[in-house]
């Protein structure tokens, strides 16, 4: 199988996926306290509707988005708020968040299961959206949002993104071989909601084992109702999980500039949030649990840990036996992902992984100047010149990149990643938004 | 930069075989200084020192490899202050540069010493005849000579080969690198052999070097003899400095455009300016000019000629204010 691909740019990063692949999910034990910051998903910070010393439940509701785009918020484990307090939080640097003391007599949360396809599409909409779910892939767009596409829009293709591109991430791998029923079963649910009929679930070739399960186990589904869900190998190239990529890799189409997949007839899930529409669709479960890698070889035990959110990094370290040679901390993959300064840092809706990197696997050198290379613009997927972004954002003038279509960067790090003087490209090209949103 | 200036050491190790121990001593003071001068106005303009990155070094190698072998070793002492401090560091620094500056180095060289630079020439040793006291002290008292472009231009293709011998023995000297020219750019052999190196590599593309060499083949056929396309291309080719700008000077990241088609009119128009120079300007040889001025045009290249982008917008993006 040849696998498809997108038309220009990417890289071939060494994967490191062997520290973790074939290793089974894991459920880490319940930490005695949890932080859960109000923001964990794209749009307005949620509202807590908890106040200090309540008592919650597992899976209760403790915050709210009212009218603006959001997604609610609910407590991960059984115990009373201690506060609501400013926390440190991965991509915000500092977030408000409800702080609760895990109950330790309390039993988990059971869910009992009943048939979704004897409910309607609003029904299952309102389960996922009751359930908070959000994009598990890192951006953290509202589910339910994301399933209500306005009315112009023909949908006829929904693409399952189950490529993980990224090096040392191998949750989404891990739950398609574990868990494949569930994942087509929710492939099945959201192709219900969205009222069409096909769905494509593109998975990178250096993940055989998922492939041959997920094909097996969508043939064997497909007799039972009208719904066809199909599994395509793709070739084995960062960024190939990026969604404009992707798609263009699974249907032959091109997203526009600026424009969303719904411009070009189709919807993009991640695994992760598949599963938990399954787990919200069928038993009414919140999300409140997800699976995350943590690796790097500065951990001294690698896992795919399936974690309560709110769970914050230093319980994770002290489950997993500690650190060494420890550069830098990741959250999200090596590519794409933030350095954390610090492990009070909780794990959210949208972390998919937790990289701990020892002085071998990262460098803090200086970078040097643009020499005018071009390796950058070879390899960029988006056909955009990224040392021309980056050189006019250290001359004090990146609100004049809007021209070089910067806002077409995704910031995937290819360009980052190939320069010879190590220059922070995707910083700059971050910077250059700013700038450009500054000046009006 | 340090494996570009390994991929050279083959074109050295030749040079010494044809001039003597000069070329690889021109070369020596060439690179130091380089070094010196940039290690010394970095220092002075306050900036990082950066000499262990390779490129002032890579910089001195070239700009001997495009002097003659005979000149006085202070010269690339001068040279270098050209290339490095006025060129280099006054403009920004590395990759701020608009001229490569190897070339700078010769361009300022030739403009102020030009008896040095236009007659200081060293005919290869013989060494059927040469004892090895030649070899050491090589060229001290020989600089009786002139490179074949020279006499190409003044005396025309007879008096050619009544020097150099019948076309297919030129071929061949030219080809291997026997043959009086400056001290790194005599053997078309190794400086290919550098390149394919380079290629294979991924440092340079082929685009820039070939479209270049390409040029210059067919307008020397077609102007370059008494009557139309009766010139001699090959001639053309291997003489001069062409091999190495068209590989090592004309491929400078720095100063020459990213995007291939871009590199391809770059290529066209170092071939087209040699060649105008070479047939009717002044200059018996015209390379080093013709890159410095497309350098120039660079900038303009790279705003021509854009990246395809991955999908066009949605809608055409507001133009940014100046």
């Amino acid at each position: 199988m040849a696998g498809s691909t997108f038309p220009k740019g990417g890289i071939h990063p060494e994967e490191h996926k062997e520290l973790t692949e074939h290793l089974a999910i894991e459920q880490m034990p319940v930490p005695d306290q949890v932080v859960l910051p109000l923001s964990m998903h794209f749009g307005a910070p949620a509202k807590p509707v908890v106040k200090k010393k309540q008592e919650v439940q597992e899976g209760d509701v403790i915050a709210t988005v009212e009218k603006a785009l959001g997604a609610t918020i609910h407590s991960s484990v059984s115990g009373t708020v201690k506060a609501i307090e400013t926390r440190p939080h991965p991509t915000m640097v500092r977030c408000d968040a409800v702080i609760i003391d895990r109950d330790p007599s309390a039993a988990p949360r059971q869910y009992e299961s009943d048939d979704w396809r004897k409910l309607t599409r609003e029904q299952l909409l309102a389960r996922v959206k009751d359930a908070g779910i959000v994009g598990l892939g890192g951006a953290g767009f509202p589910t339910h949002v994301k399933l209500s596409p306005p009315p112009s829009a023909k949908i006829d293709t929904l693409i399952l993104n189950g490529a993980e591109c990224e090096p040392y991430l191998t949750t989404d791998h891990r739950i398609m071989l574990e868990l494949p029923e569930k994942v087509v079963e929710g492939t099945k649910i959201l192709l219900k909601i969205l009222g069409i009929k096909q769905a494509v679930i593109g998975i990178e070739l250096n993940k055989p084992d998922a492939i041959n399960v997920m094909s097996k186990v969508a043939q064997q589904s497909s007799g039972s109702d009208d719904l066809g869900v199909r599994v395509q190998g793709m070739q084995v190239k960062y960024p190939q999980g990026s969604e404009k990529q992707l798609i263009f890799s699974l249907t032959n189409r091109a997203v526009p500039g600026g424009g969303l997949p719904f411009d070009v007839g189709v919807i993009v899930q991640n695994i992760s949030t598949t599963l938990a529409v399954f787990e919200a669709a069928t038993m009414q479960k919140p999300l409140y649990e997800k699976v995350v890698t943590f690796s790097g070889r500065a951990i001294k035990r690698q896992a795919n840990l399936q974690v309560k959110v709110g769970t914050v990094l230093s319980d994770v370290v002290n489950y997993l036996g500690g650190t060494e040679d420890l550069l830098k901390i990741v959250s999200g993959g090596p590519m794409m992902g933030f350095a954390m300064s610090t492990l009070d840092v909780p794990i959210t809706k949208t972390t998919s992984g937790v990289l701990f990197l020892n002085s071998q696997e990262t460098n803090v050198d200086p970078h040097g100047p643009c020499i005018n290379c071009g390796w950058c613009i070879k390899a960029c997927p988006m056909g955009l010149a990224p040392k021309e972004i980056g050189i006019y954002v250290e001359a004090g003038k990146g609100h004049l990149t809007e021209k070089f279509g910067v806002f077409d960067c995704f910031e995937c790090g290819c360009c980052a990643y190939v320069c010879p003087a190590k220059r922070p490209m995707v910083q700059f090209a971050r910077l250059a938004k700013i700038a450009i949103k500054k000046h009006g | 930069m340090w494996t570009v200036s390994a991929s050279l050491i083959p074109a050295m190790l030749l040079s010494i075989y044809v001039f003597g121990l000069r070329g690889l001593l021109i070369t020596l003071v060439s690179m130091i200084s380089c070094m010196a001068v940039e290690a010394i106005s970095q220092k002075a303009l306050g900036r990082p020192v950066s000499v262990s990155d390779g490129s002032a070094a890579l910089t001195g190698i070239l700009m001997a490899f495009v002097i003659p072998p005979g000149v006085p070793y202070w010269l690339p002492i001068v040279g270098a202050v050209a290339a490095i401090f006025i060129n280099k560091e006054l403009m920004g620094g590395l990759g701020f540069n608009i001229w490569n500056p190897a070339l700078v180095g010769r361009a300022l060289l030739m403009a102020a010493f030009p008896v040095y630079m236009t007659a200081a020439w060293i005919p290869p040793i013989d060494w059927s005849k040469s004892a090895v006291d030649v070899y050491i002290s090589g060229g001290l008292d020989a600089v009786s000579t002139a490179t074949p472009l020279q006499v190409l231009k003044q005396y025309g293709l007879s008096a050619f080969t009544q020097q150099f011998g019948n076309l297919s023995t030129v071929y061949q000297n030219f080809f291997i690198g026997i043959k009086p020219g400056c001290i790194g750019e005599t053997s078309a052999l190794l400086i290919l052999a550098g390149g394919l190196f380079m290629m294979i590599r991924g440092i340079i593309t082929w685009h820039i070097p070939v479209s270049t060499i390409a040029t210059v083949a067919v307008l020397s056929w077609i102007f370059g003899g008494e009557t139309w396309f009766s010139g001699q291309p090959l001639v053309h080719v291997l003489s001069g400095g062409l091999m190495l700008g068209a590989f090592y000077m004309a491929t400078d990241y720095v100063t020459s455009p990213t995007q291939k088609a871009a590199q391809i009119v770059f290529g066209i128009g170092v071939g087209a300016l040699t060649l105008l120079i070479r047939l009717k300007g002044g200059y018996p040889e015209g390379v080093a000019y013709s890159i410095l001025l497309m350098n120039c045009l660079t900038p303009s290249l790279e705003e021509w000629f854009r990246p395809k982008r991955f999908a066009l917008p949605k809608q055409a993006p507001v133009a940014a204010t100046k």
